[in-house]
């Protein structure tokens, strides 16, 4: 199985109704990998999620996660997999070890190594000294963390994240990153997010970019960055003018002299930097560059910026009641 | 699987503890959903207060009112109207206890807990089933912790009878808590709710014979109404037993529920009652297992 996709999707199609939800989607996530579906609220990452989740069945298309296909085995999947939601789906009722006892009951933890096992993931989220207080007590940061934690307790194969961040501050965001980063090399987990916080996607070693139900793009972000063209590079230097043509021959493009700075791009600025304070014969008095960011990715695929309002809690509830009621309504 | 440095080893799938067949994880879901049901309920007191005063209300101050107005009493066999409706209100604790346990559902559908339930690797009838009997177990504990006033409306109860009390609330309890169940599982928001409240438990509890006697003294229409009243067939054998040690059959057969003229034997309208709530809990069985 090591070097079988974990997940593999061909083809998949969604509709409510008249909606195309999701058009015919195709990618593979191998063992390990923290794999990020990134697009904008309605761009069909929760659709997709919830089908490869056993939620909701495809229109048309197959997925097997874990070697399993979704549609024909769906209890065998969901034994495979661990969910955190956008939502918190803890009873805050409880205490944090009775949500997991919970959970270990449902999937079938054995009894022996149960109280062990709680114990382990709570201290692999920093909640073990909080165990044994009611949920509600706890701040939006631990019941995620919480949640997270609770995905792992059945040792699954693969971990999905609806949002894991979705409405926590940054410095939350941060810590509970701290934490998903470490998973699939601590406990062996591929993790499949989806999120619409440009940032977030940058911590994971491969994102699709979504849209309008279809996949735009597939690769690691530095791959994606590359796809825009290159680095933006502005130089200032004593003589622009001398300083034009010699960049013009290093960098292969005419540079912009825009304010007294040139402007030039270039495949790898990290490379040209060098070249470019070597070669001319003028003083380089500064140089700055800027890497393409995820959004310039995002812009040129899409003609558009990925909006980053949170979604509403009515976006929220009604997407439950899709993956709930399944009755097709959107 | 846990070693010092905290590294979280993988289980490989063959130790896991998977016993054969679908029986045995369903059972264990049942119970643990039952149980979370339970722990709930015991750690909610104010909800266990609460429910022992709305009934206290109704015997001590609906009872005694409308009671005391009431001329003679003969129209209730012989009992004054308190004593009447104590085995009633009973049922009414029981009735609405049901729906509302029930009705949890929705509540944790609003607050997620209930995708943490679907998606778990356990056949969907499991969630219909442990709810069912979570919202039973706690309405039949809320029903029958009002024995203990049965001295203090002149009900004298002989140990028979409340041993036989048991099972009458539960069979009681268990019916409409699938009926909640049912509704519940197609219910998207607490709006609902108060829909569920008026057309439904109202007109359960007003034509359940709780408050008056569903004899042949009722109007064609209603005796009609009441025979669909599945809370009907639970409270009639709850008031024949608890009143039974203060009165004679025959005269308490007067008050019964009157099927087409004949009045049913306890075990018939328990038969009736368990018929109704196992279709109820088909029902909600097939709604939580509908994938879209």
């Amino acid at each position: 199985m090591a070097d079988q996709a974990v997940i593999a999707v061909h083809e998949l199609a969604k509709n409510f109704g008249p909606v195309e939800a999701v058009r015919g989607i195709d990618l593979e996530v191998q063992p390990g990998e923290i794999f990020g579906f990134l697009g904008p609220n309605g761009a069909g990452k929760s659709t997709t999620i919830n089908i490869l989740c056993t939620l909701m069945r495809a229109t048309s298309g197959t997925a097997t996660v874990a070697g399993i296909d979704v549609d024909h085995d769906p209890a065998a999947v969901r034994s495979r997999i661990g969910l955190g939601f956008q939502d918190p789906s803890l009873d805050q009722q409880l205490t944090a070890r009775e949500n997991l006892e919970f959970h270990a009951f449902v999937y079938d933890v054995p009894a022996s190594s149960r109280k062990e096992r709680i114990n382990e993931v709570l201290a692999m989220v920093d909640l073990a000294d909080r165990a044994d207080s009611v949920v509600m007590t706890y701040s939006g940061g631990m019941r995620r963390r919480l949640e997270i934690a609770r995905g792992m307790m059945h040792t699954p194969d693969v971990l999905f994240l609806d949002e894991p961040t979705i409405g926590l501050d940054p410095q939350t965001r941060r810590h509970i990153w701290s934490y998903l980063g470490e998973l699939p090399k601590r406990a062996g987990v591929t993790i499949f997010m989806t999120t619409h916080y440009m940032d977030e996607a940058e911590y994971c070693d491969r994102i699709a970019i979504i849209d309008h139900g279809k996949i735009q793009a597939v690769g690691t972000p530095d791959e994606l960055k590359k796809m825009v063209g290159g680095d933006v590079v502005s130089i200032t230097t004593s003589d622009n003018v001398t300083a034009l043509a010699q960049i013009e021959a290093i960098a292969g493009a005419t540079p912009i002299a825009d304010n007294g700075t040139l402007r030039v791009e270039v495949p790898d600025g990290a490379a040209f930097v060098p070249r470019l304070v070597r070669e001319t014969s003028v003083e380089v008095t500064s140089v700055a560059f800027r890497r393409p960011s995820l959004d310039d990715v995002f812009l040129k695929l899409t003609g558009r910026a990925i909006r980053e309002e949170e979604s509403s809690s009515t976006d929220q509830l009604r997407m439950m009641g899709r993956a709930w009621m399944g009755r097709g309504r959107r | 699987m846990s070693t010092p440095n905290g590294v979280l080893v993988r289980t490989p799938a063959a130790q896991r503890s998977r016993r054969q067949g679908t029986l045995w994880p369903t059972l264990r879901a049942i119970y643990i959903i039952w149980y979370r049901d339970i722990l709930r309920f015991w750690r909610d007191r104010s909800r266990l207060i609460a429910s022992f005063a709305q009934p206290l209300l109704y015997l001590v101050i609906f009872g005694t009112g409308l009671g005391s107005s009431l001329s003679g009493g003969s129209s209730f066999g012989g009992f004054n109207y308190t004593t009447f409706i104590y085995p009633g209100i009973i049922g009414m604790t029981v009735l609405f206890g049901s729906i509302f346990s029930a009705m949890s559902i929705v509540w944790d559908r609003e607050f997620g807990f209930l995708k943490e339930v679907l998606v778990a690797p356990i056949d969907r009838s499991a969630v219909a089933i442990g709810k069912s009997l979570g919202g039973a177990t706690q309405a039949m504990v809320q029903g029958l912790i009002l024995l203990i006033l049965a001295p203090v409306v002149g009900v004298k109860l002989s140990l028979l009878s409340v041993v036989a009390m048991v099972p009458l609330t539960f069979v009681l309890a268990f019916a409409l808590s699938a009926m909640g169940v049912a509704i519940a599982s197609r219910m998207k928001s607490m709006q609902g709710f108060q829909v569920v409240m008026n057309f439904l438990m109202m007109p359960m509890f007003f034509l359940s014979g709780a408050l008056f006697p569903l004899g042949s003294r009722l109007p064609d229409w209603m005796k009609v109404l009441t025979v669909l009243d599945p809370a009907a067939y639970g409270i009639d054998p709850i008031r024949r037993v608890a009143l039974g040690g203060t009165l004679p059959g025959p005269a308490l057969d007067q008050l019964s529920l009157n099927v087409a003229g004949t009045v049913l034997p306890i075990l018939a309208e328990v038969g009736i009652l368990l018929a109704f709530g196992v279709v109820m809990l088909a029902v909600a069985v097939r709604n939580f297992r509908v994938r879209d």
